[in-house]
């Protein structure tokens, strides 16, 4: 069974990666290429210096060539990440329900919603150089989002008992109650409308990503696991 | 008599269903640690080289980077 897994949520991660780099291909990357422009010349000013400390160290360690060798990174990225939600998906598939391609988008869909959406309330998605707080405090609050929403939803959709959907719309709530870590850096500058059209643009493009990896994890997983 | 034998066959149907749930729930739940190994790894791991490779995915995903 578990070699059927992970067939599955490879092939799985392999379509929603694809897709997911020719959707960001169209606004998102050529956004992260414009935002950098910005983050570089905030740099070459000395009275921001700061923002030297939240660097990527990019002359220090290896780092993918701008064009042919940053795109295969991306898309290498891309198929991994999707790959680690589509054995989420599975699993959840496995475990709950009919396994067929409308099961696999309700997950993908319970997926976007957990890991995008939910997240983005809070911590609008981040271009390069963007004024953010300190980084393990967003990760933290951003891994506790997710989890907090996936499990609300989970209880919400599939408890069916009405005292389990309260605590799951308390879970949903909890985090953005708590809320993201506040920004500390100083701002680089950037256009509000960069930081908009990147936030719906990002949104974009993980939603197809999720709905394919979905439906590509449903359709799979029906074909590759071991009859009953 | 009958009822008997109907009751036998479904409590034994009802347990090798359950044996069959217990043989679900550990794959399931190896492929969700796998799962978030490999997310972490993409998205939250803290190494410079994985960090420069991953970077405009971990924008593009949404994940907090930097």
């Amino acid at each position: 069974m578990f070699r059927a897994i992970i067939f599955s949520a490879v092939l799985a991660g392999l379509v929603g990666g694809v897709t997911a780099t020719v959707a960001q291909s169209v606004r998102v990357i050529p956004l992260i290429r414009a935002a950098e422009v910005y983050e570089q010349a905030a740099r070459a000013q000395p009275d921001i210096s700061e923002i030297e400390s939240h660097d990527h160290a990019e002359g220090h360690a290896w780092a993918p060539q701008a064009g042919f060798e940053t795109i295969i990174t991306t898309l290498g990225a891309n198929i991994l990440a999707g790959i680690g939600f589509a054995l989420l998906i599975t699993a959840a598939l496995m475990l709950h329900g009919d396994v067929n391609w409308y099961r696999g988008l309700l997950w993908g869909a319970g997926g976007f919603a957990s890991f995008a959406l939910a997240p983005a309330v809070g911590l609008p998605p981040e271009l390069p150089g963007m004024a953010a707080a300190d980084l393990m405090g967003r990760q933290a609050w951003w891994m506790g989002t997710a989890l907090a929403t996936a499990g609300g939803l989970g209880l919400l959709f599939v408890g069916r008992r009405p005292k389990w959907a309260v605590v799951g719309v308390m879970m949903i709530i909890a985090p953005h109650l708590i809320g993201a870590p506040h920004v500390n850096a100083p701002d680089t500058g950037l256009p509000p409308e960069l930081i908009i059209e990147f936030g719906i643009a990002s949104l974009v493009a993980n939603l197809l990503f999720w709905a394919a990896l979905g439906i590509a994890s449903g359709l799979l997983f029906e074909k590759l696991r071991p009859a009953p | 008599m009958t009822e008997n034998t109907e009751n036998g066959s479904s409590v034994s149907q009802s347990r090798s269903r359950e044996n069959e749930r217990i043989a679900d729930i550990l794959p399931a739940f190896a492929a969700v640690l796998l799962g978030g190994f490999i997310l972490y790894g993409v998205g939250f791991a803290g190494a410079d080289v994985l960090h420069n490779a991953a970077h405009d995915s971990r924008h593009a995903i949404t994940f907090p980077c930097h």
